[in-house]
């Protein structure tokens, strides 16, 4: 479909490549005044633009690229322009695709390539007081040398007229809860616009993976967000597999597919409990943090760590289950099925709360798909995207994954779509539980060759997680990109807000939890 | 005035001072139990007064007078609130300097410094929280006092002594009005004192507090004396429940013996009220703000019914 699509617009200056893995994932390299007419090929086609990122390619000895990875239904399509080194601009995809405004602004921040076009080049994730020459993403940036200091000021988008005033909170909050600033222009309590500032957690997060080998990246990539650990690891692992183009044993994925899954389960229980915490209904956060807590436990148990960190990484994982443990799990699943039902039902039978979480921060589905949202965010805003359900690897293809998809994109349906996934997902853990293969954990890997790259897309609990990993010259990794769900939820939650009340914001900002970490990097 | 009325005035007012921290401890502990979670002990507020009065006042360089003044002013109104409802007796030396107007002007005062203080040093929080305190109080102010005229009107005083000794005497028994005036006063309660469903005292998430934001600038005794003051405002309503709806048990002039008796009673009434509160604080959600004029209207509406119901019916 989408390649059609490429085709028709552009006919014989798409060259496509091999060398991408797996071989579903199409990618091609078009002209770089083209690059546009790609992603309008594309947005003709209904994809959404899934990540956009570039790569310093100077050890091939080229220049840069620019790559684009779109996504339509369970296709995904990356296209990719060369960027010279003596002219580093591309054109801008902002027209056609809203997320691409925080991509390209990353891309110029980090990498120092030009949008061309770009309404907004304020820097992102990189603070005004590095100096302005200073590109982290390229391979000439020494990362092991402290960067002198800069004066240099953020410009803040400003609303201005009678009676608006402005409120910054943050970047350090009350609470434990990661650092991010949001800056709130409002008339008497209503919002008028919201302005997100982050990349106060960035860690060098890619530029890092560049000093590992295939192997030791796992463990980098189980801690770019701590609480996506499992997905994080498997996406990581299987861009990995990917590229060296091996096959992980049967029982390895339904392993993995568990511990995705109780991951599941505990995120999701801790924010319905959170949601709750914000309309004062404390009674909630501590029942769910209870049952958190003892699903944590029995990891610990079984597995030995509470989120399962470390337990997967490239050809297969490292922690098994016996019969015991199945009993267990079950034992608890029991309890926590029977425990959840209450839960659910005073919270939908309580009236004062439902008042508040019905009709706050609403994202229409429009919206919703013209953010390209993925996650629990997009569905409860109308779009049914699952990687669990388009991009299947085992068991997933096994049985029919009921995704919850709501259309009122408000606080109570992005509840509602995570109590709706903690009932799928008990039900897929006891599917696994009873139906387990027997076989070896884990297999070697083989070092991938030089200039391939590999792709994968996890749907963890926040949404799709898409890892593209990039073999230079010898082998090593070249790059390793990260797309975290809250890459473009985060642009969700900006335009969810205005027309809300100030008071009403931490439930919003709750119902949409992103993480910090996992955007800035 | 005699001896005893100002040893037992006195009595009071250090009942009031010590006691509220125990009553606050009280609540807390029937919140997590009900919560289904172990709780600290009934001393744990003094404790964290304790840790407060021990820490250094940290004032911020634009601090006006009306900062540093208003913890003494507001910790003072709510003492002498104290010291004019009978808790344990009616014969107060200073019952007939004070009727229950006063009493709602002394809040009112506490209110108005307290919404100065948080704007004082120019930070987004306090002035929204200021903003938000007033929008409050021009709601619930008018509510109250309709809801004590109502009851004055039954027991014909505006004096809390004299309405508690016409409800002794036998006049006054259970009427439509009182009933009336009593969910009025419920849900002013609720909002006075900063409870669920109007704010949250245990939040400290910025965007939504109400009374917290206005105090976010304070530390060190300064805040303790607000915490203190915000603890006794809690039980100084709780005992003016007590005294207007249900007075049985407090010691007359003439009977100054039975003051024991009355401490029990007020114990108990008292521990009672924390029991519904923390039913009412666990069972709701806290409201959307703009929910609240609606909230303390239906207050207003009530008391009004209450009055009315009283010319009418009685």
């Amino acid at each position: 479909m989408l390649k059609e699509a490429i085709d028709n617009v552009l006919g014989t200056a798409a060259a496509y490549t091999e060398r991408q893995f797996p071989q579903s994932v199409v990618s091609c390299t078009v002209p770089r005044e083209r690059f546009v007419d790609a992603a309008k090929a594309m947005k003709r086609a209904y994809a959404l633009l899934a990540a956009e990122w570039a790569t310093d390619e100077t050890p091939f000895g080229g220049g840069f690229a620019v790559y684009a990875c779109y996504r339509w239904g369970s296709e995904y399509l990356i296209v990719r322009t060369e960027v010279p080194v003596d002219d580093p601009t591309f054109p801008s995809l902002t027209k056609k695709y809203v997320p691409a405004y925080r991509f390209e602004r990353q891309i110029h921040s980090l990498m120092g390539l030009v949008p061309a076009g770009h309404p907004d080049l304020r820097p992102w994730i990189k603070f005004e007081d590095w100096p302005e020459d200073s590109w982290p993403l390229r391979k000439t940036f020494n990362a092991s040398t402290p960067l002198p200091r800069v004066n240099g000021e953020y410009q803040w988008v400003r609303a201005e007229g009678e009676g608006v005033y402005e409120i910054p909170v943050g970047p350090v909050h009350a609470g434990i809860i990661e650092p991010g600033h949001f800056r709130f222009q409002a008339v008497g309590e209503m919002i008028v616009n919201l302005e997100e500032r982050l990349g106060y957690v960035h860690k060098g997060i890619e530029k890092r993976f560049e000093s590992f080998s295939w192997q030791e990246g796992v463990k980098l990539a189980g801690r770019v967000s701590g609480d996506t650990t499992v997905a994080h690891s498997i996406a990581y692992s299987m861009a990995v597999e990917a590229i060296a183009q091996c096959n992980i044993p049967e029982r390895a994925h339904w392993l993995r597919t568990l511990f995705l899954e109780r991951e599941r389960i505990a995120n999701h229980l801790g924010d319905i409990g959170a949601i709750c915490n914000d309309a004062a209904f404390a009674f909630m956060l501590y029942q769910a943090m209870r049952l958190k807590e003892m699903l944590l436990r029995t990891n610990l148990e079984l597995f030995g760590h509470r989120f399962i960190m470390d337990r997967v990484m490239p050809g297969g994982v490292t922690a098994d289950i016996d019969e015991n443990g199945k009993k267990e799990i079950l034992k608890e699943l029991d309890l926590l099925s029977k425990d959840f039902e209450r839960l659910v039902n005073i919270y939908d039978e309580n009236s004062s709360l439902e008042d508040r979480v019905r009709d706050t921060g609403i994202l229409i589905p429009e919206r919703a798909r013209e953010l390209c949202t993925v996650g629990i965010v997009a569905r409860a805003s109308g779009l049914n995207l699952d990687c669990r359900l388009q991009n299947p690897f085992p068991p997933y293809d096994r049985f029919e994954v009921n995704v919850p998809v709501l259309i009122s994109g408000d606080v109570h349906a992005r509840a509602w779509v995570r109590v709706e996934e903690i009932r799928e997902s008990i039900r897929i853990i006891r599917f696994i539980l009873e139906n387990i293969p027997d076989g070896s954990l884990s297999v070697n890997i083989a070092q991938p060759s030089p200039d391939t790259s590999g792709f994968a897309a996890v749907e963890g609990w926040r949404g799709e997680i898409i890892y593209w990993v990039q073999a230079g010259p010898r082998g090593e990794i070249n790059r390793c990109m990260v797309r975290d769900p809250s890459s473009v939820n985060w642009l969700g939650l900006e335009q969810a807000i205005p027309g809300n009340i100030v008071p009403d914001f931490p439930l919003c900002n709750k119902s949409f939890n992103q993480s910090y970490s996992g955007h800035d990097l | 005035m005699n001896m005893s009325g100002i040893i037992i005035e006195t009595l009071q007012v250090v009942l009031l001072i010590g006691l509220a921290p125990a009553f606050t401890g009280w609540v807390r502990m029937l919140k997590c139990w009900s919560q289904g979670r172990t709780s600290a002990s009934l001393f744990q507020p003094y404790r964290d007064l304790a840790k407060l009065f021990s820490k250094d006042v940290v004032l911020a360089e634009n601090a006006s007078w009306i900062f540093r003044f208003t913890p003494y002013l507001i910790f003072g109104t709510v003492v002498l609130a104290g010291g004019i409802i009978p808790m344990l007796s009616t014969d107060l030396p200073l019952s007939p300097t004070a009727d229950v107007i006063v009493l709602v002007a002394l809040f009112a005062i506490a209110r108005f410094f307290t919404a100065l203080a948080g704007m004082d040093i120019g930070t987004a929080f306090g002035g929204m929280g200021s903003s938000r305190e007033m929008m409050i109080a021009s709601l619930a102010e008018p509510a109250m006092l309709m809801a004590i005229f109502t009851v004055s009107l039954t027991n014909k005083s505006t004096s809390l002594a004299r309405i508690v000794e016409v409800i002794f005497s036998g006049q006054s028994v259970l009427k439509p009005s009182l009933a009336f005036a009593f969910l009025a006063f419920v849900l002013i309660v609720l909002t006075e004192t900063g409870r669920v469903p109007v704010d949250n005292p245990a939040t400290h998430l910025e965007l939504t507090m109400i009374h917290e934001a206005m105090i976010l600038e304070y530390s060190g005794r300064h805040l303790a004396l607000i915490e203190w003051a915000a603890m006794m405002k809690l039980f100084v309503f709780m005992a003016l429940g007590a005294a207007l709806f249900a007075p049985w048990g407090i010691a007359s002039a003439n009977t100054p013996q039975t003051i024991p008796m009355a401490f029990v009673y007020l114990l108990l009434k008292i521990g009672a009220s924390g029991v519904v509160l923390v039913l009412i604080e666990t069972g709701l959600a806290k409201m959307r703000l703009f929910r609240l004029t609606e909230f303390l209207g239906s207050a207003f509406l009530m008391a009004t019914l209450g009055m009315l119901s009283f010319f009418i019916l009685e």
